[in-house]
C-alpha cells in the first residue's frame, strides 16, 4: 500500500476483537469464562433519566437551610423490630469468602458511621462484620453455608435470597483458591474445592412453600426480625407479587448490572433485565396490592452516584443497595495498584478477576498477605465518606425538586433521554408527554 | 410435664413458650397434643428439652433444633429438622421431602419412609431411615452420615461432598460423582453405632457404602458432561 493511503483495517461489528479473543480462549481452555463485577456492555440505565428541578410551577427548597430527610424504616409490615436507617443507601450482601475478613469489617465500620446496614452473604456471618455493623442483615441462601440459629438470632434482619441480578436462576460459585481453611470450615467443605452452590432452596419450591418458610423463620426469631426477599430481576412484576403474598416485609430487587464475585461472563451479560426496567414493574405490583411503601423496595444493580439514588427513589424505591461501588470506595481498582494489576493481566479501572483471589487491594481475596493490605479502619472511613457524598448529592437534587424528604421524590420528577429508557422507566421522553407503550 | 393443646393454643404460643429463657423453663418434658399437621411446630428450640408431638406435623417440624430431643408420634411434612444443629428428632411415621435438609448436627431418625431429597445439602447431621428414601437424596451432601435400611431412589448422592451413605436395599441409580465404596471395619463399626442409636435391629454387614468419587471437586474439562 502506498504511503499516501495507509491501510484501513476494518473491524467486524459481529466478530470484534473481544469476540475473537473469547472464541480463541474457549478453544484453548474448554471452559466458560468466569469473572467478577457486573454487566460491562451498555444497557439503559439511570444516566438515561433526568430530574426536573423546580422553577415557577414548583418551589425548590433552600439548599443548606431547608431540611431534606433521608431516613427510612425497613420491615414494619410484620416485624416487631423494624430497622431504622439514617440513609437510604445500604450495603448489599457480599460473602466472607468472596471478600476478605478485613473487607467485611471495613464495610461494617463504614456503614455504621453512615447509619446504614450491611448484609452477610453466601458463607455465613463473621464476628468481624457482626462486631462492626450496627444493622446486619443475615442472608438465607440455597446453600445455607454457615446458617445457624444463633447467628439468626444475632441478626437484625433476614434476607431470603432467591436470586441475584448478575445471575437470576443461577447458583453461587467460589473457586478453590479462595476456599481456605477458614472459609471451608464456615461452609463445611473440603479446603480448596471449587464450590458450586445450589440455585434452588433445598427445602422449598414455589410461593406457597415460601410462605411457610417465612413463617418458620419468623417463629424461630419470635417475629422480631424483618424478612427481606431478594430477587434477581427477570420477571419482577410476578416475583414481587408472589413474595409479598408469601409475607415478605421488604423486597430487594437486583438488576442485571449487579455485581458478583464469580459468575460466568455469558450469564452476567445475557440473563436478566436492567434495573431501570425492573423498578416500574415492582412498583406496579406493590401498588396493585396496596403495599407500596408498606412493603419496602430496595433496588440495586449499578448504583454509583447520588443522582442514581435520587432517580431510583423517584421511580418508587424506598432505598438502594450498593456492592461494586462500596468495594471501589474501599480501594478496589485504585490507580496506585496499576503496576501490580498489570502484572496479573489487568489494569486499574478494568480489574474484574474477583473470582481468583489475587486482588492486590486485599478486598476480593483470602490471601492473608494481600488481605492485610486493607486497613479496615481506613477502609471504613473511605466508605463512610462515599456514602455521605451519595446522600448529599441525592439531597441536593431532591431539594431542587422541592422535596423535604428523599422519599417524596416521585416519577413526575423524571423524564427520559431516550425512547428506550422512557418505555422502560415509564416516564415521558424529555420535552414530550409521550410515555412509549402508554399512548399519548 | 407441660402439655400444650394445639386445638386451643396457636403455633406461636407453642414456639414462644419453648423459647422462654432457660431459667423460666421449669418443665423439661413437653407434650404437644392435637398438632393437626400444623407447620413450624417446635422450631428454633435452644434448650435440652424433651418434646413429644402427639400426632402428625406439617412443614419444618423441629426446624433449626438445637439441644432438644423431639419425637413425633406421626408423619411429618417437608423439611423435618431442617438445619438442625444438635439434639435429636425422631419421627415414628414417615417424612415428606427434604428431611434433615442442610442440618449441621444431631441425630434424625425416621422410622418409616422419607420422600425425595432426604438429607439434601446435609452438613454434619446423622440421619437414619427405617424404610426407603426418595430420589435426589443427599444431593450435595457435605458431611455427616445417612443410613437407609430400605431402598434409595434415583440419583442418590448427586454432587456429593463428604457425607457417607449406607444403604441396605437397592439403589435405583447413583448421581454424578457418587460411587460405591469399600466397607472397611471402621465403617461397619460406625454403622453399628448409628443403628444402635436409632434403635434399629439390622446387620451392618448387610449394607453397602457410597461416597464421593471427588472427581468434581475441581473443574476439569474432561468432566464437563457430569455437570
Ligand atoms: C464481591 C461480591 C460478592 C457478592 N456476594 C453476594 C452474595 O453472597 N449473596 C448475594 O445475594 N449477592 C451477592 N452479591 C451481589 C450483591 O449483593 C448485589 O446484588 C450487587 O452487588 C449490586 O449491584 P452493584 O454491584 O452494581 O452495586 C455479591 C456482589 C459482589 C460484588
Amino acid at each position: 500500500m502506498s504511503e499516501k493511503h495507509p491501510p484501513v483495517l476494518r473491524e467486524s461489528a459481529t466478530f470484534d476483537r473481544l469476540t475473537i479473543q473469547e472464541i480463541q480462549r474457549a478453544a484453548e481452555t474448554g471452559i466458560y469464562d468466569i469473572r467478577g463485577g457486573g454487566t460491562k456492555r451498555k444497557v439503559p440505565h439511570f444516566d438515561d433519566l433526568l430530574l426536573l428541578g423546580a422553577s415557577m410551577s414548583r418551589y425548590p427548597l433552600e439548599g443548606y437551610r431547608e431540611k431534606c430527610g433521608t431516613d427510612v424504616v425497613l420491615g414494619n409490615r410484620f416485624a416487631k423490630k423494624p430497622i431504622h436507617l439514617k440513609i437510604p443507601v445500604t450495603i448489599a450482601g457480599m460473602s466472607f469468602g468472596a471478600l476478605s475478613a478485613q473487607a467485611k469489617e471495613a464495610l461494617g465500620r463504614g456503614a455504621s458511621i453512615a447509619g446504614t446496614s450491611t448484609t452477610t452473604g453466601d458463607g455465613g456471618m463473621t464476628p468481624e462484620e457482626r462486631g462492626q455493623s450496627q444493622h446486619l442483615v443475615y442472608q438465607y441462601l440455597p446453600s445455607r453455608y454457615g446458617m445457624n440459629p444463633d447467628d439468626l438470632r444475632k441478626a437484625d434482619a433476614i434476607e431470603i435470597v432467591l436470586g441475584q441480578g448478575a445471575k437470576p436462576g443461577g447458583g453461587g460459585m467460589l473457586l478453590g483458591m479462595k476456599v481456605t481453611e477458614r472459609v471451608a470450615g464456615m461452609r463445611t467443605l473440603p479446603v480448596g474445592v471449587d464450590q458450586r452452590s445450589a440455585c434452588r432452596h433445598p427445602d422449598w419450591t414455589g410461593p406457597d412453600d415460601l410462605a411457610i418458610k417465612i413463617a418458620e423463620l419468623r417463629e424461630i426469631t419470635d417475629w422480631e426480625k424483618p424478612i427481606y426477599v431478594k430477587i434477581g430481576a427477570s420477571r419482577p412484576y410476578y416475583d414481587v407479587k408472589l413474595a409479598v403474598k408469601a409475607g415478605a416485609d421488604v423486597i430487594v430487587l437486583d438488576g442485571m448490572q449487579g455485581g458478583t464475585a464469580a459468575t460466568q461472563e455469558v450469564f452476567i451479560e445475557h440473563v436478566g433485565i436492567p434495573i431501570l426496567s425492573a423498578i416500574p414493574q415492582a412498583v406496579q405490583a406493590l401498588q396493585e396490592m396496596d403495599m407500596h411503601r408498606k412493603v419496602q423496595l430496595i433496588v440495586s444493580g449499578g448504583i454509583r452516584t447520588g443522582a442514581d439514588v435520587a432517580k431510583a427513589m423517584a421511580m418508587g424505591a424506598d432505598a438502594v443497595a450498593i456492592g461494586t461501588a462500596a468495594l471501589i470506595a474501599l480501594g478496589d481498582n485504585h490507580p496506585r495498584l496499576d503496576e501490580e494489576l498489570k502484572k496479573i493481566g489487568s489494569a486499574a479501572g478494568f480489574y474484574d478477576d474477583w473470582q481468583n483471589g489475587r486482588d492486590p487491594a486485599g478486598i476480593t481475596t483470602q490471601d492473608p498477605e494481600l488481605s492485610k493490605r486493607l486497613d479496615p479502619v481506613e477502609g471504613g472511613r473511605r466508605l463512610a465518606n462515599y456514602l455521605r457524598v451519595l446522600v448529599l448529592e441525592a439531597q441536593t437534587m431532591a431539594r431542587a425538586c422541592g422535596k423535604s424528604h428523599l422519599l417524596n421524590l416521585d416519577p413526575e420528577d423524571l423524564v427520559a433521554l431516550t425512547v428506550e429508557s422512557a418505555a422502560m422507566a415509564r416516564v415521558p421522553l424529555a420535552g414530550t408527554r409521550w410515555v412509549p407503550g402508554q399512548g399519548y | 410435664m407441660k402439655t400444650i393443646d394445639l386445638s386451643v393454643a396457636t403455633t406461636r404460643d407453642l414456639n414462644q413458650a419453648l423459647h422462654a429463657p432457660a431459667e423460666a423453663l421449669a418443665a423439661r418434658e413437653w407434650l404437644v397434643t392435637h398438632p393437626g399437621g400444623k407447620h413450624n411446630l417446635a422450631v428454633g428450640v435452644n434448650e435440652a428439652l424433651s418434646i413429644t408431638i402427639d400426632g402428625h406435623a406439617g412443614y419444618y417440624c423441629a426446624g433449626m433444633n438445637q439441644k432438644a430431643d423431639i419425637t413425633v408420634l406421626g408423619n411429618v411434612g417437608v423439611g423435618v429438622a431442617e438445619n438442625m444443629m444438635s439434639g435429636s428428632v425422631r419421627v415414628r411415621g414417615s417424612a415428606s421431602q427434604a428431611a434433615g435438609a442442610t442440618a449441621h448436627g444431631g441425630l434424625l431418625v425416621i422410622e418409616g419412609d422419607a420422600g425425595a431429597r432426604c438429607g439434601i445439602s446435609m452438613k454434619g447431621v446423622d440421619i437414619v431411615v427405617g424404610g426407603n428414601i426418595g430420589h435426589m437424596s443427599c444431593f450435595m451432601g457435605q458431611a455427616g452420615r445417612l443410613v437407609v435400611c430400605g431402598d434409595a431412589g434415583d440419583a442418590l448422592g448427586d454432587s456429593l461432598y463428604e457425607t457417607r451413605i449406607y444403604v441396605r436395599g437397592t439403589v435405583k441409580s447413583l448421581g454424578s460423582d457418587c460411587i460405591e465404596k469399600e466397607m472397611r471395619p471402621e465403617h461397619l463399626a460406625e454403622l453399628a453405632e448409628l443403628l444402635d442409636q436409632a434403635g434399629f435391629d439390622a446387620d451392618p454387614a448387610s449394607f453397602r457404602r457410597y461416597g464421593s468419587a471427588r472427581q468434581l471437586y475441581n473443574f476439569k474439562v474432561d468432566n464437563a458432561s457430569a455437570y
